[in-house]
């Protein structure tokens, strides 16, 4: 038998980020400046308001920003 | 949604040296290109093998395929987007994204090859919370059913579909994009439009969202 899914995880995925958010596009565009300023300690987030958002609401933006994170930050593949 | 702008910024020396090879000619731009086909290959590589355990029916040479596919594909963008590099990161994770981007499109697209598109709730009455105090699930067992209520009555039938299709059922947004030949972009509109209209229905209606959501 498959594991339910959480109510409150099902809840936050038709809802959405309640902060306002950038959309798929200008997260791509901006996407390696966040990542570089991640892997350098700064904040993000001051710089690129609206994409930490984004990445909550939309789960490929999601999976490229960590994919991309791993990958500039040196991690192995799985 | 908010639209965000980046300033240009002093390029470092690496990416600098890889803007010049890129823009010279002859064997010192044949030389450039062939080392950024090397480095996008190497993301899209990475790209396969973090999402290989969920893809068992692709055999390694399918993903090798896959692969150079994407590499190819980003390095077409790469070299057409050249001036829109504005230095705002390094070169190399500027030109890592588009290798990941094309590998993850492609893995997405080749999950759900030959797969229906599911457009219409296949999960209500499945969730369960557990964790929670009885009177805490019963009060949002009552949210999810003015959810679901909201949803047939405030969302137009585009908006529905599309919010069923990515946020329940979990379909990726650019195979969703494809198979409606639309953009990701313009779908990811639709959703943030229709998760709008449903926390201001839900707030009109009286009903308490919790800060997380």
């Amino acid at each position: 038998m498959s594991e339910r899914p959480d109510l409150k995880q099902a809840l936050g995925r038709l809802l959405g980020p309640a902060a306002p958010e950038i959309g798929c596009d200008e997260c791509f565009e901006r996407l390696d400046e966040y990542v570089d300023l991640e892997l350098a300690g700064q904040d993000p987030d001051t710089v690129i308001p609206g994409l930490r958002a984004h990445l909550d609401g939309c789960p490929a933006c999601r999976e490229e920003h960590e994919s991309l994170r791993a990958l500039v930050g040196g991690k192995q593949a799985l | 949604m908010k639209a965000a702008t980046a300033s240009p910024r002093q390029l470092d020396s690496e990416s600098r040296e890889w803007l010049r090879g890129l823009r010279a000619t002859g064997a010192e731009r044949d030389e450039a290109v062939a080392r950024l086909h090397a480095l996008l290959l190497r993301a899209a590589r990475f790209e396969v093998a973090r999402r290989r355990p969920s893809l068992p029916h692709l055999r390694g040479n399918d993903l090798d395929e896959v692969a150079l596919q994407a590499a190819d594909d980003a390095l077409m963008s790469v070299l057409a987007r050249l001036d829109d590099f504005r230095g705002a990161s390094r070169f190399t994770t500027w030109a890592y994204k588009f290798g990941l981007l094309e590998a993850a499109v492609k893995l997405r697209r080749r999950a759900w090859q030959g797969r229906e598109i599911p457009l219409e709730p296949e999960t209500w009455g499945l969730f369960t919370s557990a964790s929670l105090e009885p009177d805490e699930q019963a009060e949002q067992s009552e949210l999810l059913s003015t959810l679901q209520r909201a949803i047939d009555s405030v969302l137009t039938a585009h908006q529905r579909r599309v919010l069923v299709a990515l946020a329940l059922n979990g379909v990726p947004i650019d195979v969703l994009a494809e198979r409606l030949n639309t953009s990701r972009g313009a779908l990811y509109k639709t959703l943030h439009d229709a998760r709008r209209k449903l926390r201001k229905h839900l707030e009109e209606s009286g009903m308490t969202l919790e800060e997380e959501l």
